[in-house]
């Protein structure tokens, strides 16, 4: 196993597209890193550079210690699972399984003895003589993942691995990897757009927008003390509510007095008795979901105001159209400066 | 009528329309040459061999056909081999001027082919090559080409680039990924695009005409259409070897009829 590191990595395609604007990515030896980000941020283009299919236009790329900017995929010693798993549809699983080693010259009973250790744990052992077209999508999806650990690979990259599967089995597959990643100890770059997946599986999240990185850090502090308010509003489910409003007076800290942003995870505020309370708003539409409520709210007595959403627990519901008061516990709540999007701490 | 009737009348009409040219030469090839010009009757009386007979000793028609298959065989390899390189550089590597290079390929096939006629004549004239089988060969090339690139660009294109870049993050070099990953995905394709010219140089006539001098190098339609003599057409023996030269070419066709369908529709639909 190997670090990563992307040190100053620019990419610019042809056409003036900028896809990554001076990217400083590391990734430690065993870490399991998630780039997250919304569609067209970067983050395939950031992994197919660490893959080598893809060419910085500035910057380096190291693996281990090795410079491999200028290195083919093919001398990188790395392993890639694609989105669409990319799966030799002319090949059986053993051959698909095999063709890594196969390409690297490795010994026939080699090869063999090799696939057999993969496939048996991915329960693969009894479809290995059929076909891509064969198969079911959670089949294919471990074939996919057994090609890319029957090579013993410095590192494993993802790209969207989980998307083509029902959520069910995402869910599944997604402790899976987990699992996979604590046995081997391997250093795994792992692309998703799901805030979610890249939470729950990270070591450490890079959130990434237009090209950039806005914050890089263990799940829990993203989704914690998020540093702009892009990341507050990308991370956590259902997204965080945001209040404009004016900074007047400082005590302390080094804010600057202006336009600033209050964000408050639905999760944060509590519905109140309507009198004494840090908001009133008006009910708009109840979601119960099983646990919990997501509640729509208007702010205001008439409920004409900024829609708020809060999560309550199921009891009592509160009747749509009633007027209610919102509590705000003051440790989360969420400051950035509305001019610049970052963090006031 | 129901709408569904309608439709197998149309269907059937339109079998018995493009049917019945082909029924109505191959038993006219089969017919003695005195009835030829009597009473036309839908089902034959008398069959005979005669005019086959006469094709293949008086005429010696296997010259024709040795020679279009060599001409024609050779078109095709060459198209497919070069041009399924050519086109796999077109649909898949980066490089300065594609789009212009595309419209260059398809502006040299729409050319009328009798504009290029004559100076096509002189410069094989000069290089020699009047009367043999470059001389056909080459020029055929000029139009066939084209079609295969076309053909193959949008071939390759849709077939899935990430399995390619699976192959090279594999370790497969470029040659490897193509011989071991690309080949084998795309011989419907190459398949299909073989047929289509190897039928178009098959029935290639204006060029095989021109650059031919006489029946040591003429192809199959060449050959049939100089069976008219001064006083008479002997219909017969021009049937029977319209009916030799289909042949190879239908059985070619659907031998592989299933790929060719998939060769013409491949990406039309995500499958």
């Amino acid at each position: 196993m190997a670090s990563v590191r992307l040190d100053g990595v620019e990419k610019v395609y042809p056409n003036g597209h900028v896809a990554a604007r001076g990217l400083d990515i590391d990734v430690a030896d065993g870490e399991f890193m998630v780039l997250v980000g919304p569609s067209g941020c970067g983050k395939s283009t950031a992994l197919r550079m660490i893959a080598g299919l893809e060419t910085p236009t500035a910057g380096r790329v190291l693996i281990g210690d090795r410079d491999v900017t200028a290195l083919p995929p093919q001398e990188r010693d790395i392993a890639m699972v694609f989105q669409s798993y990319a799966l030799y549809p002319h090949m059986t699983v053993r051959e698909n399984l095999a063709f890594g080693l196969r390409m690297r010259g490795a010994a026939r009973p080699a090869i063999a003895e090799r696939v057999e250790a993969v496939a048996r744990p991915l329960g693969l052992d009894a479809v290995l003589d059929r076909k891509p077209g064969q198969l079911s999508g959670g089949q294919r999806q471990r074939v996919a993942l057994g090609r890319a650990m029957v090579r013993d690979p410095k590192v494993f990259l993802f790209d969207e691995p989980l998307s083509n599967l029902d959520a069910k089995l995402r869910v599944e597959t997604r402790a899976e990897l987990a699992r996979l990643h604590r046995r081997l100890r391997a250093t795994i770059v792992y692309v998703t757009h799901d805030q979610e997946e890249a939470l729950t599986l990270g070591s450490r999240v890079t959130v990434m927008r237009d090209g950039v990185v806005e914050q890089v850090g263990p799940p829990m502090e993203v989704y914690r003390r998020p540093a702009s308010v892009f990341v507050a509003g990308f991370v956590g489910s259902p997204a965080m509510n945001f209040l404009q409003g004016d900074l007047v007076a400082v005590f302390g800290g080094d804010a600057q007095r202006g336009p600033v942003t209050l964000g408050i995870r639905p999760h944060d505020l509590v519905l109140t008795p309507a009198d004494n309370a840090d908001l009133i708003a008006r009910v708009d539409v109840v979601e119960p979901r099983g646990s919990e409520l997501l509640v729509h709210l208007r702010l205001g007595a008439d409920g004409q105001g900024q829609e708020i959403r809060v999560v309550a627990p199921p009891e009592p519901m509160p009747p749509v159209d009633s007027v209610v008061g919102l509590h705000a516990d003051r440790q989360r709540l969420h400051w950035f400066d509305t001019t610049t999007g970052k963090r006031i701490e | 009528m129901s709408r569904a009737r309608w439709g197998t009348v149309a269907i059937v009409l339109l079998v018995l329309g493009s049917g019945f040219p082909l029924y109505w030469a191959i038993v006219s090839s089969f017919t003695p040459e005195a009835r030829l010009y009597g009473t036309p009757s839908l089902i034959p009386r008398v069959l005979v061999l005669d005019h086959y007979r006469a094709l293949f000793t008086q005429r010696e028609f296997w010259v024709p056909i040795r020679n279009s298959l060599i001409v024609a065989g050779s078109t095709t390899g060459f198209c497919v081999l070069v041009g399924g390189l050519c086109a796999y550089a077109l649909a898949r590597l980066r490089f300065r001027g594609k789009a212009p290079l595309l419209g260059l390929i398809l502006a040299v096939s729409v050319f009328p082919q009798i504009s290029v006629v004559s100076p096509l004549y002189l410069l094989l004239r000069r290089l020699h090559l009047i009367n043999t089988y470059p001389g056909l060969i080459l020029p055929y090339l000029t139009f066939a080409m084209p079609l295969t690139v076309w053909l193959l660009v949008g071939f390759f294109r849709q077939l899935p680039a990430e399995l390619e870049e699976a192959a090279m993050v594999d370790g497969a070099s470029r040659l490897r990924t193509i011989r071991e990953i690309v080949w084998p995905l795309a011989i419907p394709g190459l398949a299909a695009t073989a047929i289509l010219t190897f039928v178009y140089s098959w029935n290639e006539f204006l060029f095989a005409l021109s650059f031919t001098l006489g029946p040591e190098r003429q192809t199959v339609p060449v050959a049939i259409a100089l069976f008219r003599g001064q006083y008479q057409v002997p219909w017969g023996q021009i049937l029977a070897a319209a009916v030799v030269a289909t042949a190879p070419v239908a059985l070619l066709v659907l031998a592989f009829q299933r790929r060719i369908v998939q060769g013409l529709t491949a990406g039309a639909v995500k499958g």
